[in-house]
């Protein structure tokens, strides 16, 4: 599996991406205490790739216009949960750990961007059949992010 | 004198999470607000000498929230936890009176260490 962690930075795009990326992994490595692995980038077949059980979003304007979301499935987000120790794996609990990690994609994003990039606050969405609101005329870039055998989605979706 | 932790967050696995790791010896968690309006609220009754602060909340935002609970207790030690990881953040939020500054994500030793330099 290929990683964006530490690789050369060939554009602007790319290094907005990792921002998240990275963002992504030290979630997992400092709350988790595990590393995940971040796969290969590929660019959405379709304009509106498919979403998991849960979804954290933030909302970019300014310099570039669009979205970033961390998607992952329900079983994932529970023995995350329970990794922190955790009992309550409540949906309300469930939608609270997709927010935390949209909040260090929007804080990041804030350091990293700075004036160049108005961040939303993170908006939770449940369920797989939720639709995203998408910037026209873009293709979304998919993340995958595996830690054990689970499988997450990072969304970059900036025109 | 022991002290008395009251934590602030909007996010229910925070809140729960720094009640459970906290570790202290003489820190006593007392109690838990879920916006910054909610935490004025439980000064009053609660009277915590250690407040954990988010600043991204619904109804009233933390920084607005410090700067009112240092009007009522000057002695009162605050510290910030938030994802928001810019320098400019953290001199805002020490400049109206948090003595710390953490940021989120957070290890369990890193919050222990900061609510200990937080009573040092």
């Amino acid at each position: 599996m290929s990683t964006l962690r530490g690789s050369p930075v060939a554009t602007t795009t790319e290094t907005d991406i990792r921002v998240f990326v990275d963002s992504v992994l030290n979630y997992f490595d400092t709350s988790m205490q595990q590393t995940a692995e971040c796969g290969t980038p590929y660019l959405a077949l379709s304009q509106s790739p498919e979403i998991s059980d849960y979804t954290g979003m933030i909302r970019v304007s300014g310099k570039r216009d669009g979205l970033v979301f961390f998607t992952a499935p329900k079983s994932m987000l529970c023995v995350m949960l329970m990794r922190m120790h955790e009992t309550d794996m409540s949906h309300h609990n469930l939608c609270d750990l997709v927010g935390e990690i949209a909040n260090t994609l929007s804080g990041n994003a804030r350091r990293d961007f700075g004036h160049r990039f108005n961040i939303s606050v993170p908006a939770v969405v449940h369920g797989r059949s939720s639709t995203v609101d998408y910037p026209l005329d873009s293709r979304p870039i998919v993340i995958p992010i595996a830690w054990r055998t689970y499988h997450a989605r990072l969304v970059v979706c900036l025109n | 004198m022991g002290h008395r932790l009251m934590v602030v967050d909007d996010s229910n696995i925070i809140r729960r999470r720094i009640e459970r790791v906290q570790d202290l010896p003489g820190v006593q968690f007392v109690g838990a607000a879920r916006n910054g309006r909610e935490a004025l609220e439980m000064h009053a009754h609660l009277r915590p000498t250690i407040v954990t602060m988010d600043l991204t909340m619904p109804e009233m935002d933390g920084g607005e929230c410090v700067e009112q609970l240092m009007q009522r207790d000057p002695d009162i030690l605050i510290l910030v936890i938030s994802a928001l990881a810019d320098k400019l953040t953290a001199i805002d939020a020490i400049e109206k009176g948090a003595r710390g500054f953490l940021y989120k994500p957070f290890t369990d030793r890193q919050l222990n260490n900061a609510l200990r330099q937080l009573i040092a």
